[in-house]
Order: structure tokens, then C-alpha cells, then sequence
């Protein structure tokens, strides 16, 4: 077997981002291969938003770059790309799952325009194709295809959020940004939607990169794990490897301050 | 005529509106932020089409106004009589005699041609407005060119009611890059929009805007593949000049449930009764 070393998909040098004074995240730096899912975790105000909000251009980073290999001319870098080509990417090659359903949908837009627009906006003109793909969307993120023409403020919480989920993913991205995708929602349903996103990772082979606060989420989804304090990024490594045997001091309160049931 | 400059507005507010309109000449479909001024009426009456108005108007021209294609209704009235007044320009209801014919959500019957200028009054000029509330995000969608919200209207209309429910304001794309709001006019009237010979400007005054469509300009009526657009009307002929290819207006005629249509084009139908034409209701 020949081994070709894979270029990264997602390539993060250096990104920082200060707040006037305050730092939002200082000097990071990964690199996140094709298939791979990265965890970052922290506790509140460790900035794992603010660069998450950099990666996927929705903030300016103050220093750095995030480079990303695109389908068609290769590494990129996404911070100094025009802003048509960057949210040409944004439609296209990257989907951002809010942690807040209501932020990533249209909540006056019926489901299957919902999960359409991505494709109109891509230029699909063809109303039957547009409604076939939404509708088989909805199957796959388990909401029943007779909701097809309901909105969104009709349905629960865990739906909102699947909902949210089957719009990015209609274009086929290569690469999900998640901010804390199960926040809010009750356990069982985290449970499904976990459950939902890992087989939907696995069977796209898509590329992820999941912020949150709860350590079952990473441990279920991601296969590396970083951990972030105060802006700085103190540990990072396979997931199991740092919640079984966490090295910094803070990993270790991280990791202890989950209640074992 | 000494208590008013010519056509209202003073010179310098006139050289600012035209240069508005030169720019959204250049740029057809784009809408151009102006200063727009108060005028003596309330917003919503036609405040930016009477400023386009004024700013076009030169004292040699003939001047029309329609509302809802009729010349005798409130609006059409007072804004001719407020241009006879402060302008002293010639007025007509005859369409083909006009210079300047000033609209409120119809285009004339009669093809209009080259030399003769049509002012849309227009109430909210940005078609993506009730799908996306910050103008900052869809002045960004129109420079990037990211109409695919506007599709998901359209998708709406279908899913809801099995075809494109949207009768007025339908949205078009102009020369394959901006796309507009045509004003309250009826889909019905859009095909005429482009490759018209005469020029377009529409006025937005609450809104500041003003955008154009220069003479013979392609305009495309957005759809699907397969719904593609139909612009539809009354399925009957006017009920006075028997005319089968006008707008119709439905007047309720008692309260028995009587009903008759007719051209909503008040000067065509006159036009067609004057050359015979009777249609089943004509006295």
C-alpha cells in the first residue's frame, strides 16, 4: 500500500483576536485532516467561540491564517480571500450548525425551504428536485416528511436543531462548524442528536470541528480533542487520551468536574 | 408662477435627483440611495415618484398620471393638478400624447415609446426586504449577487399553494445582474418591463431610493424550471370595450353578487369605446 500523506483540509496558523485589551483567543494553531473531527472545550469565556467564529470567517482574527484546501485551487487562505469566495465557501464547502437553532434557520421559511435554500442559492432552479432533496433531508435527520411545509416555530427543540443540521449538510460540505450543537436541548434528545450526527459524520466522511462545554459530546464525536483557558489553547491531543489522563492542571479539573453517574 | 421654482423642487434638490437617475441609468436594477426631500403630501402618496417627476420635467413637456392604470382617481388627480400648479406643464390622459407619464402600480395598455419616460411610484424598493429585515446583509446580497433567498419566496408560494401565489411586485432580474422590485405593478404587466422603448425610473421616497431601467433593457421574471412564470390575469374581456389583452380590474356592481371587469387602463378603454369597441356591459 502506497502512503500518500494527505494534505490538511483545514490548516489554522496562529489565529489570534483581541477584544480592545482583552484577549478572545491568543496563537492557535492545528491542523484538521480530511474525516477528522476536533473537539475544543473549555468552560465559558475560554474562547472556543471566538475562534471558531475566526475559522469560519465570521470574525476577522487580528493575526494569523486559516488555510483551507478548496476543491478547486487548493489551499486557500480564508482570511485574506475575497468575501464573495469566502461565502461562496460558506454555502458550499462549509456548513455552521448554531447553537441556537433559531440563528441558523429561517423561521418564517417552511422546513423545505429551510433545507432548500442552501441549494437555490447554489443556483438549483428546478422546484421538484429542490423539494425531492429537502424532503429526503428531512428523513435522514429522523423529522417526518409530512412536516415538509411546516415552519420551524412549530417544532420542538431537538427537531429545530436537526432541522438546522439537514439544511447545511444538503450541499455536501467537507467541513462543519459546530457551536455547541447539543446546548439547550434535554438529555435524551442530546442523546439522538449525538447518535444522528455521528452516523451522518461517519457516513459523509465529513470534516468537523465541534465547540462545547460538555465532554460527552466530544468524547462521542471527536477524535481529537483540544482543550482552551483564557484564550490560550493548554492542552490538546486524542480525545481519549486527554479525558482519560488529562496532563494540565486545568484538563484535570475539567475532566473531574464531570459527575459520574 | 413666482411662488414656486419650476416643478417644486430647487434646482440643487433637482441636480441631486438627476444625478440619482443617471446613476441607476448606468447601473439598471440598482438601487440608488438620495436625499429624498419632504414633499406636500403624506409617504405613500407617490413622494418619491412626484420628486423623478420633477426632476424630468421640462416646461415643453406633456404630463400624464395613472393610479392603478385610471386617470380620475384621487391620487392621479391631485398629483397632475399639483404639477399644473407649481410646474404649469401641460397635462393629458391620452397615453401616446404624454412625455412623462407618472405611475402608481400599472404600466399603460398602449406600448410606450422611444422619447417618453414612465416614473414608477414605489413603496418598498428592496425586493429581499421581507425576507431579510437588515438592508446592511441585502446591499450585501446585491453586491455579491446572492439571490437565492429570493427563490425561497417563490418556493414558498409553491409549497403553499401549488403555484407562484406572488401577483404583484414580482421580483425580476435585470440584464442578467441586479435583481429588483418592479414596484406593486401586476405580474401581468412584467413581460412589458423589458425591451421597452421608453425609459423607466422608479422612486422610492420613504426609502430614499431610485433605480432605472434604461430603453430596451432585458428584464427576466424569476421561476423554476418547472413553474415557470405566468402572467396571469382575469380570465374574462372588459366588460365596456370588450378588450381580450387589457388588465382587468372585478368592480362589484349591487349586492347581489354582480360583478363586471374592466380594463384597468381607464384611457385604453376610452381609447377602444371611442372606436366602436362595446363589450357586454356597456350602456
Amino acid at each position: 500500500m502506497i502512503h500518500v500523506d494527505p494534505l490538511p483540509l483545514l490548516s489554522v496558523q496562529g489565529v489570534t483576536k483581541h477584544y480592545g485589551a482583552h484577549i478572545g483567543c491568543a496563537d492557535v494553531s492545528f491542523d484538521l485532516y480530511p474525516g477528522e473531527v476536533m473537539g475544543i472545550v473549555g468552560e465559558s469565556g475560554s474562547g472556543k467561540s471566538t475562534l471558531l467564529n475566526c475559522m469560519a470567517g465570521h470574525l476577522p482574527p487580528d493575526a494569523g491564517g486559516v488555510v483551507f484546501d478548496t476543491r478547486a485551487d487548493g489551499p486557500r487562505d480564508t482570511v485574506t480571500m475575497s468575501e464573495p469566495e469566502r461565502r461562496m465557501l460558506s454555502r458550499t464547502d462549509w456548513a455552521f450548525v448554531h447553537q441556537h437553532a433559531r440563528d441558523g434557520l429561517r423561521m418564517g421559511v417552511s422546513a423545505g425551504g429551510n433545507v432548500g435554500e442552501r441549494l437555490m442559492a447554489v443556483g438549483a432552479r428546478h422546484y421538484g428536485d429542490i423539494r425531492d432533496k429537502a424532503t429526503d433531508w428531512l428523513d435522514r435527520v429522523e423529522i417526518d416528511a409530512s412536516r415538509v411545509d411546516d415552519r420551524p416555530t412549530t417544532f420542538s427543540g431537538g427537531m429545530k436543531q436537526r432541522l438546522q443540521i439537514a439544511r447545511n449538510l444538503v450541499t455536501g460540505p467537507r467541513l462543519v462548524f459546530m457551536d455547541e450543537p447539543t446546548g439547550g436541548l434535554d438529555v435524551s434528545v442530546q442523546a439522538r442528536l449525538l447518535d444522528l450526527l455521528r452516523g451522518l459524520v461517519r457516513d459523509m466522511g465529513l470534516s468537523a470541528i465541534i465547540v462545547t462545554h460538555d465532554l460527552a459530546v466530544v468524547r462521542l464525536l471527536a477524535d481529537r480533542l483540544m482543550v482552551m483557558k483564557s484564550g490560550r489553547v493548554v492542552e490538546s491531543g486524542l480525545t481519549d487520551q486527554v479525558l482519560d489522563d488529562p496532563q494540565h492542571a486545568y484538563s484535570q479539573l475539567l475532566v473531574s468536574s464531570v459527575l459520574q453517574v | 408662477m413666482t411662488e414656486y421654482n419650476f416643478a417644486y423642487l430647487d434646482e440643487q434638490t433637482k441636480r441631486m435627483i438627476r444625478r440619482a437617475i443617471l446613476k441607476g441609468l448606468a447601473i439598471p436594477g440598482y438601487q440608488v440611495p438620495f436625499a429624498s426631500r419632504e414633499m406636500p403630501m403624506p409617504y405613500g402618496w407617490g413622494t418619491g415618484g412626484v420628486q423623478v417627476s420633477a426632476a424630468v420635467l421640462t416646461p415643453e413637456d406633456r404630463f400624464k398620471v395613472i393610479d392603478q392604470g385610471a386617470d380620475d382617481t384621487t391620487n392621479a388627480v391631485s398629483i397632475r393638478a399639483f404639477f399644473e400648479r407649481t410646474a404649469g406643464v401641460a397635462t393629458t390622459t391620452t397615453t401616446s400624447e404624454a412625455t412623462v407619464i407618472q405611475t402608481r402600480h400599472r404600466i399603460p395598455e398602449a406600448a410606450l415609446t422611444e422619447g417618453q419616460i414612465l416614473v414608477y411610484q414605489v413603496p418598498i424598493p428592496e425586493p429581499l426586504r421581507f425576507l431579510e429585515p437588515r438592508e446592511s446583509e441585502t446591499r450585501k446580497m446585491h453586491e455579491l449577487e446572492e439571490y437565492g433567498l429570493m427563490h425561497v419566496k417563490l418556493y414558498e408560494d409553491i409549497s403553499r399553494h401549488g403555484h407562484i401565489a406572488t401577483s404583484y411586485a414580482y421580483p425580476v432580474r435585470v440584464e442578467g445582474r441586479y435583481v429588483m422590485d418592479p414596484s406593486p405593478i401586476p405580474k401581468f404587466d412584467n413581460p412589458k418591463l423589458g425591451g421597452m422603448a421608453a425609459i423607466q425610473l422608479f422612486g422610492a421616497g420613504r426609502e430614499q431610493r431610485i433605480y432605472a431601467l434604461p430603453p430596451y433593457c432585458d428584464v427576466v421574471s424569476l421561476d423554476f424550471e418547472d413553474h415557470p412564470f405566468d402572467p396571469s390575469k382575469a380570465d374574462h374581456p372588459c366588460g365596456l370595450c370588450g378588450a381580450q389583452d387589457s388588465y382587468l380590474d372585478e368592480v362589484i356592481v349591487d349586492d347581489a353578487g354582480g360583478r363586471m371587469f374592466v380594463c384597468s387602463d381607464t384611457d385604453y378603454c376610452e381609447a377602444r369605446q371611442m372606436a366602436g369597441h362595446r363589450g357586454k356591459d356597456a350602456a
